[in-house]
């Protein structure tokens, strides 16, 4: 077996430092052997729709990154008295309410971004990454560790679709963050790839960056 | 460890009731910079239609510019103008929902017309600005076409839409194509209505006044602006024909 679990040790460590090793591998995990989008292959989704250009994939893991963070902290917080027969829906709750504020917020103040974003933004409750971090861990876990915890999964996530609407808008529109770099750096008759602007384009990006990542790592399903 | 039904119900009574508190409160503390964004970006839209304003950063500026520039009408699909809805309240024009209008039937809507007035005369106007409503490929299409003061010449057109293909359909947005409707003309030499339509293809060809390049790849997205445009003009007509006659009197109603 090549894959590192988590070690989630029960005995408890009266003073254990902010950053100690065992909470370090709660952000590294996920931003490479544990990725949450490469190696679990969860919220595949958004990392198909939202990935055409770079700043509303970044606004996109902003959001996610807050919805993750806030909704371990808040379940790891009241875990003991969330009842376990409706836990799912208590969890599915709280995610919808930090969505919904995570929308109305853009709605206020970036309406660019809400128009092009759209649905998308709702749909981060459906995001499996979330509601499968609040079930196994924060359900079971103190909220410092579950905000770590949430942190490297967001990241995890972040990293993932950033490099992906990295090459599909290059490819696709011959922009980073709407600046032409082509055009910048003089090579005017650069034929933008309309492959990587449909969504076929972004399952050939993170089919590759897999594959780059697994060679690298090592993993093998099971 | 199993809880009583009681605690399970009273548990979700008071989740419930804060999630639902939080999110109302912060709806009310939000939905007036919502409406702000909302009304800019429709004004946005309608001064996009007749001139270049991806310049101009400060909304402030935007608003004032509107404000100088425009005044609106609203009027019926006989071409009369409308003041007040069945209820009796005032019309707006701003306030008008096109999107909700295009369910009811054409006789029913109410058509908003915003006048692009002249600089130094505000009772000249210089241009009339039409909103439309349509369907695309996956979903609405919407646009704002901007006819000359000879009520024929396209000054220029705004479009917009919810879900067109990225790179295919979604360029009825980019001033590429923006710029080929300038120009064209709605109206034939014998003086009946054909709007202007894409053609399927985009070969670059010389076309006469009432057609315009394609979009390659997204020929029904094309179709759906062709037939929102030939629809809504339509509607427009007995507007547009009573103004080349000097009839609907420039009532200025902000």
């Amino acid at each position: 077996m090549s894959t590192e679990t988590l070690e989630q040790s029960i005995v408890k460590e009266p003073a254990e430092p902010l950053l100690s090793k065992r909470r370090k591998k709660f952000i590294t995990d996920p931003l490479n052997d544990d990725n949450p989008v490469t190696v679990q292959v969860l919220g595949i989704c958004s990392a198909l729709a939202i990935t055409i250009k770079m700043e509303p994939t970044l606004v996109m893991s902003i959001a996610v990154v807050f919805v993750i963070v806030f909704s371990n902290l808040i379940i790891s917080l009241i875990r003991d008295l969330i009842p376990g027969r409706v836990r799912i829906i208590v969890q599915l709750a709280i995610v919808a309410t930090l969505v919904t504020l995570v929308s109305e917020v853009l709605k206020a103040y970036m309406f660019d971004m809400y128009k092009v974003l759209g649905a998308f933004v709702g749909l981060i409750i459906t995001n499996c990454i979330v509601m499968g971090r609040l079930e196994a861990f924060a359900m079971a876990n103190k909220p410092y560790d579950s905000v770590l915890d949430g942190l490297g999964s967001g990241f995890g996530y972040a990293w993932i679709i950033l490099t992906v609407a990295f090459f599909r808008e290059l490819f696709g529109s011959g922009s980073l963050f709407d600046f032409k770099v082509f055009e910048a750096i003089g090579w005017t008759s650069y034929q933008t790839n309309g492959l990587m602007v449909d969504s076929i384009g972004a399952f050939m990006v993170l089919g590759i960056l897999i594959w780059v990542q697994r060679t690298k790592t090592g993993y093998v399903e099971h | 460890m199993q809880r009583s039904n009681t605690y399970i119900i009273v548990f979700s009574a008071i989740l419930t009731i804060i999630l639902g508190l939080l999110l109302s409160g912060t709806s009310v503390v939000l939905k007036p910079l919502q409406d702000k964004q909302v009304d800019l970006d429709n004004k946005k839209k309608i001064l996009g239609a007749v001139m270049d304003i991806s310049s101009i950063v400060d909304p402030n500026e935007i608003l004032s510019l509107y404000e100088k520039r425009f005044s609106s009408i609203v009027i019926d699909i006989n071409g009369k103008i409308v003041e007040k809805d069945k209820k009796g309240n005032p019309v707006i024009a701003e306030k008008v929902n096109i999107q909700k209008n295009y369910k009811v039937a054409k006789e029913d809507r109410l058509y908003p017309v915003f006048q692009f007035v002249s600089e130094s005369d505000p009772s000249k106007v210089e241009a009339y600005i039409f909103p439309m409503w349509g369907a695309g490929l996956w979903d609405w299409v919407s646009g704002f076409v901007a006819i000359e003061s000879d009520l024929n010449t396209i000054k220029g057109v705004a479009f917009d839409h919810k879900t067109e293909t990225p790179g295919l359909g979604a360029r009825i947005t980019s001033d590429q194509i923006k710029d080929r409707y300038k120009g064209k003309k709605i109206f034939d030499a014998s003086g009946s209505l054909v709007s202007v339509s894409m053609v399927k293809g985009e070969k670059g060809l010389p076309l006469d006044d009432h057609h315009i390049d394609g979009l390659s790849g997204a020929t029904l997205t094309g179709k759906g602006v062709n037939s929102m445009m030939l629809n809504y003009l339509e509607c427009y007509k007995t507007f547009i024909e009573k103004t080349k006659k000097g009839g609907v009197s420039m009532v200025m109603s902000n």
